[in-house]
């Protein structure tokens, strides 16, 4: 029964010192680790900014490897919101009926398809499939595009052996580029399209920005959503109670998603640049040194939430930070939630357990504290209603 | 059953009628402009901001701890600032009218 506990590797330190330095390529980061310091500082962009070098706010950073911006990630205000302007009307249509209609019937028949199967490998061939086919629909490109994305694997940037891996980013980059020029010569009602025909601050917006947003769509919703789909599937495995549940209370599904993503946080951390000498939890984070919002620890929080450590499907109040916070959140999260909405109803639709035959966890390794985020590979049985 | 009216963004005025739920989920069942609700009303992505009519406030209630936090980082709070997806529709809240922060 412990496949699908997700531990706090932060508690002492949150408690202790709410702050904890990091080392990464020899540009440290301090992570802000309790609730309201994370929220406060995710506000506070003239002082921790998003807009410097490009690849710094990552951590690890990847100022050796990319060059493009990432937009609107790597933006401050006022431009940030400019961008966000012209791109948030499109990440708001997985609220449109017909795409949740879609949404549902890509989600029903992949677990269809696993009922069927005597062992799934959920990372590779549920959560890849799931979140690939699901682009789709939010990018409005032919669904046989998925086929080319499941063929990259899960880690278009990491790969096993080097955090980093610039290799297999240039296959993104590569295939972002041809996209790119296709949809220049012949536009279509997709998502490269639109962006080279939207207005921004009174001109188009250049191919280099089109790159820096959709590079960003592809990374940013990649590993978040294979691992809350991959530990969904793991939690209610040993959860099959609270798979009745969901039947029994389908209005309770948008809290348990949020509790879902508040206990998984996909995302454990995001950097900011310190633009001028200031503090953070009496700590001194000097001008052009680094910061990051640890929404993972912040989500553990226990001066906030009762029990951080229980999984509660109808915690009603619920002031997480798993999409981030203020002026960056996530521009994927209404596509996510949906996604999870909808897995949440299907699953207690059609499946009546799910066993676990074994499993290898991918524990994240930030030297002092080694966070379990998901999976590397989860073997499963999926047993039909 | 209570009536609510929303002043929206463009200032235009709408009043419904409802027994129960909160008042975001009156508002988007609606499609009350600048009322998301986001994360469905568990008090995490402040798209559900309304500034209470002052005349309003005592029978609207305060806002808990928590909201009070989300709210204190939103460029646009003021003291009539509510959260509405924390606000439960009961008898009491007939009349009142709440303009949408946007
Ligand atoms: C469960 C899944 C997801 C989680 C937990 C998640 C988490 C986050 C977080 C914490 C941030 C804030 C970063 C910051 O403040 O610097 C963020 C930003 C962002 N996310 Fe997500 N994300 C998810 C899915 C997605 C998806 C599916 C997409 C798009 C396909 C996406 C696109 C973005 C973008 C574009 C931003 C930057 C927004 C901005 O800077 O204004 N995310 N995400
Ligand atoms: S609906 Fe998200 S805070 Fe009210």
């Amino acid at each position: 029964m412990n496949r699908s506990e997700f531990p706090d590797p932060f508690e002492q330190a949150r408690q202790t010192d709410g702050v904890s330095t990091i080392d990464d390529q020899n540009d440290p980061v301090t992570m802000v680790l309790g609730l309201k310091n994370v929220r406060k500082c995710a506000h506070q962009w003239q002082k921790f900014q998003s807009g410097a070098e490009a690849g710094r706010i990552v951590v690890p950073s990847e100022v050796n490897i990319r060059d493009t911006r990432q937009i609107p990630f790597e933006v401050d205000p006022p431009d940030h919101g400019d961008y966000r302007a012209v791109v948030e009307p499109w990440f708001k249509r997985p609220l449109e009926p017909a795409y949740q209609a879609q949404l549902s019937d890509i989600i029903g028949s992949l677990i269809d398809d696993v009922i069927q199967q005597d062992r799934v490998e959920v990372v590779e061939e549920f959560a890849l499939c799931l979140q690939s086919r699901a682009l789709t629909l939010l990018l409005n490109t032919p669904f046989a595009e998925s086929d080319t994305w499941i063929s990259w694997g899960t880690h278009v940037f990491r790969s096993e052996d080097s955090a980093l891996d610039a290799s297999k980013a240039n296959i993104l980059y590569d295939y972002i580029d041809q996209q790119i020029e296709r949809a220049a010569a012949n536009p279509t009602d997709d998502l490269y399209s639109v962006l080279l025909n939207s207005d921004f601050q009174g001109r188009k917006l250049t191919k280099e920005e089109v790159k820096g947003v959709m590079i960003l769509t592809f990374a940013g919703g990649r590993d978040t959503v294979i691992n809350a789909v991959t530990n969904t599937i793991a939690y209610f495995a040993e959860h099959p109670e609270s798979l009745r549940y969901i039947q029994q209370h389908p209005e309770n599904t948008g809290k348990a998603v949020e509790e879902l993503v508040r206990y998984f946080s996909p995302l454990t951390h995001m950097g900011r640049v310190v633009t001028e000498d200031s503090q953070v939890c009496q700590h001194a984070a000097k001008a052009d040194s680094r910061i990051s919002l640890c929404w993972a620890s912040a989500n553990r929080d226990e001066t906030v939430f009762d029990s951080p450590n229980e999984v509660k499907l109808d915690r009603k109040v619920n002031p997480h930070v798993a999409f981030g916070f203020s002026h960056h959140n996530c521009l994927g999260a209404t596509h996510a939630r949906q996604i999870l909405q909808i897995l949440l109803t299907q699953l207690a639709a059609k499946v009546a357990r799910i066993d676990i035959h074994d499993c290898q966890e991918n524990i994240e390794d930030w030297q002092q504290f080694q966070r379990k985020v998901g999976f590397h590979s989860l073997n499963v049985t999926f047993t039909g209603n | 059953m209570a009536k609510i009216t929303f002043i929206t963004p463009d200032n235009e005025s709408v009043t419904l009628e409802a027994e129960q739920g909160s008042v975001m989920e009156l508002a988007v069942s609606n499609n009350i402009a600048g009322i998301d609700g986001d994360c469905g009303g568990v008090c995490s992505c402040a798209t559900c901001h309304v500034h209470v009519a002052p005349e309003d406030v005592a029978k609207v209630g305060a806002a808990s701890e928590i909201e009070q936090d989300m709210l204190e980082l939103d460029d646009n709070a003021n003291e009539y600032s509510r959260l509405c997806c924390q606000i439960e529709i009961s008898e009491q809240l007939d009349g009142v009218t709440l303009t949408v922060a946007g």
